[in-house]
């Protein structure tokens, strides 16, 4: 079965490629060829129902995978247009390049500053005290956590309400100026103020960052996202703007998943 | 059937039979409590008495006999000052010049030469350290209280033949003869008689051996357990090295002995005693607990760390070192302190090792001969001399004493380290 790509979206030069990718986990196959372009500064949404496999997929694009022994990955994922699994790629590199956010806010048990000023620290992106002050500053000022916390810089992160510990996951990965952030369900528990303020974080970053989000509320697919996929027992099964995929659907599966007939 | 019963329903927790069952689980839970209040008290109420037991004894091996002599030294024709008597030649100064025979005179003037013969033959040791310590003793007349033999020691405390209990009373009612604290006892090694031994040579053979079996024990078994978590793959060899270290912390202790006796003594032959040794010996011994605690305490960090650090671009090392290190460390300590008190208490490998050898001198450093809190401990308590029984019951406070500042030190340093997320 091939994916349904809407005729009307646009080609634009991607930023992330991946053609034909297929996962495994041992003999389990996760992601059954599965190629989509993700441009830059787009919000791009991965929809689908629970176990369809778009938080593997959102893994095997900066190869948080390679810590699960068993997981194998086949194809080629390009991230502006040299291959990530080809040998010799440096992942450390590629992680600061492709940052990501969690389904759960994991702040590291240290101080705020601490928290934002670990990735700058060890890529050597910062030379004095000052210029690290100024990104951590800067950072917390992109994630809208500044006026909240720059009075206790360090308290522990942990201290943190739920969405300021997110937001402060997001600062976190936007200190190191990342290329693309996936964001692996980041207000599943949350609430909803706290969701909000997110989804409006989201929507600014695009001005400078390729974005990857999966979702399970598609309110929020919609809301957010310009580009959405539907995935589907680890098949990309439908690929289109957001709005063509909610009003439009092509595949029934999709139209199905939408109007809330499976999920 | 009357309407009632039809119409209204009646919940099947609301019956009598429902009650009964419910007064049984009360009565279950009284019973489950009380049986563990019970086991509490039992182990509360031995180590009451553990403690009461020891410190009662203990309190005396604190002490020792002494009798009170009083020496004129101007008459007594010894002489020296600082210069002369500073050095390792002090001693010796001193007994060229009489001073044993000068000691022994002024004890039968101060007691009588009855009593005098109840004064131990070194206790002119204990007058020469005070002059040289003092030099300016030499210019007057002073009462020194010396120790008294092993058997006036008994009498005093109403053993031995009538006769030594007679004296032993008359000398103790003319105040001359009485049990003082000896702070020698913290300062002195073994020795044959129990009114000479001391805890320092022992306590410090313990320091010196701790000192090794951790500097061991705790890098080698943090880094097997960072490796084992961490980097090792899963299959079958590493299956196979986590069931030998599981294994190896169940050995019985004395087999590590014989490993050290056989490899460790057959490296480093001269080092028989040496706390080097014991130590390498008890650090195998340790290094398996280290292991496992350790390896539990990495396993407890919670992935979202691993992977927080890992999706900024953080190195394996650096997400061990600067991430899971730290958060296990409170765990791997609980677990090297547990390590090290059992390796504290040890006895069995160090007597194959060498270490139960009688040392009346405090270890110099790693490779002198010394022996151990418990093996003292051991070694006293086998001893014929009723003067010992005391004195094992000081030692084995001190090492609870030990015990007790290690397992401090342990819990500071993890709330110290402890961290919530």
């Amino acid at each position: 079965m091939v994916t349904v790509i809407h005729p009307n979206l646009e080609v634009i030069d991607p930023k992330m490629r991946a053609v034909d990718v297929s996962v495994y986990y041992g003999d389990k196959q996760a992601i059954d060829n599965v190629s989509i372009d993700i441009p830059a500064r787009y919000v791009t949404a991965f929809i689908g129902p629970s176990g369809c496999g778009k938080s593997t997929f959102l893994r095997a694009l900066n190869r948080m995978n390679d810590t699960i022994p068993s997981a194998r990955v086949e194809g080629t994922i390009e991230l502006d247009g040299e291959d990530i699994y080809r040998s010799g790629m440096d992942v450390v590199q590629l992680r600061a390049r492709v940052g990501m956010v969690f389904q759960k806010p994991n702040p590291f048990p240290k101080t705020i500053y601490e928290n934002i000023a670990y990735g700058p620290r060890i890529h050597g992106l910062a030379e004095t005290k000052e210029e690290l002050d100024e990104v951590v500053q800067r950072s917390l000022t992109r994630a809208g956590l500044w006026d909240e916390v720059k009075d206790r810089l360090n308290d522990s992160g942990t201290a943190l309400s739920g969405g300021q510990q997110q937001r402060l996951c997001i600062a976190r990965a936007i200190a190191v100026d990342p290329e693309v952030i996936l964001m692996d369900e980041p207000c599943s528990a949350l609430d909803p103020i706290a969701t909000a303020k997110i989804e409006e974080l989201i929507a600014e970053l695009t001005d400078r960052y390729a974005i990857v989000i999966v979702t399970h509320s598609m309110q929020q697919a919609a809301r957010v996202s310009q580009r959405t996929a539907f995935f589907h027992l680890g098949k990309m099964v439908e690929y289109g703007h957001t709005s063509d995929i909610f009003t439009n659907p092509i595949e029934v599966r999709t139209k199905d998943y939408i109007t809330g007939r499976y999920g | 059937m009357s309407d009632a019963a039809t119409s209204t329903h009646i919940a099947p927790t609301r019956t009598e039979a429902f009650r009964k069952r419910l007064a049984k689980r009360y009565a279950a839970e009284r019973r489950f409590k009380l049986a563990g209040l019970s086991a509490v008290l039992v182990s509360v109420a031995v180590l009451i008495f553990l403690l009461g037991n020891m410190t009662f004894n203990g309190v005396a091996g604190f002490q020792r006999a002494e009798l009170d002599v009083t020496i004129d030294f101007p008459s007594s024709g010894i002489s020296g000052d600082a210069n002369s008597l500073s050095g390792p030649g002090g001693l010796q100064t001193l007994q060229i010049q009489g001073l044993p025979d000068v000691v022994a005179f002024y004890a039968e003037q101060s007691l009588g030469s009855e009593a005098a013969e109840g004064l131990s033959t070194e206790a002119w040791r204990d007058v020469a350290a005070a002059v040289i310590k003092d030099p300016a003793l030499l210019q007057g007349t002073h009462q020194f209280s010396l120790p008294a033999t092993d058997n006036l020691a008994a009498a005093l405390k109403g053993e031995g033949t009538p006769e030594e209990r007679a004296l032993a009373e008359r000398l103790e009612a003319e105040g001359k003869l009485s049990n003082n604290f000896d702070p020698g006892f913290l300062s002195r090694a073994d020795a044959t008689s129990p009114q000479k031994v001391g805890i320092w040579g022992a306590l410090k053979g313990s320091i010196l051996t701790m000192i090794v079996t951790l500097l061991l024990a705790f890098p080698i078994g943090v880094l097997a357990a960072l490796y084992l978590e961490e980097y090792a793959p899963k299959n079958r060899w590493t299956d196979v090295i986590e069931v030998s270290i599981n294994n190896l912390a169940a050995v019985p202790s004395i087999i590590f002995g014989l490993l050290g006796l056989a490899v460790f003594l057959w490296i480093f032959p001269n080092f028989r005693s040496a706390p080097l040794i014991g130590g390498m010996t008890l650090a195998l011994m340790t290094m398996p607990v280290i292991v496992i605690s350790g390896r539990n305490a990495i396993k407890a960090v919670p992935p979202s760390i691993r992977d927080g650090a890992l999706a900024i671009g953080a190195s394996p090392v650096q997400v061990v070192f600067h991430h899971v290190l730290p958060l296990a460390l409170p765990g791997i300590l609980t677990g090297t302190i547990i390590g090290m008190a059992r390796a504290l208490g040890e006895t069995a490998p160090l007597l194959m090792i060498g270490m139960r050898a009688f040392v009346a001198t405090p270890p110099d450093g790693f490779t002198s001969p010394a022996t151990v809190l418990p093996v003292q401990i051991f070694l006293w308590s086998d001893e014929i001399d009723r003067g010992f029984v005391e004195r094992t019951s000081a030692a084995i406070i001190i090492l609870l004493l030990f015990l007790l500042v290690m397992n401090g030190l342990a819990i500071y340093l993890r709330n110290k380290f402890e961290k919530k997320w």
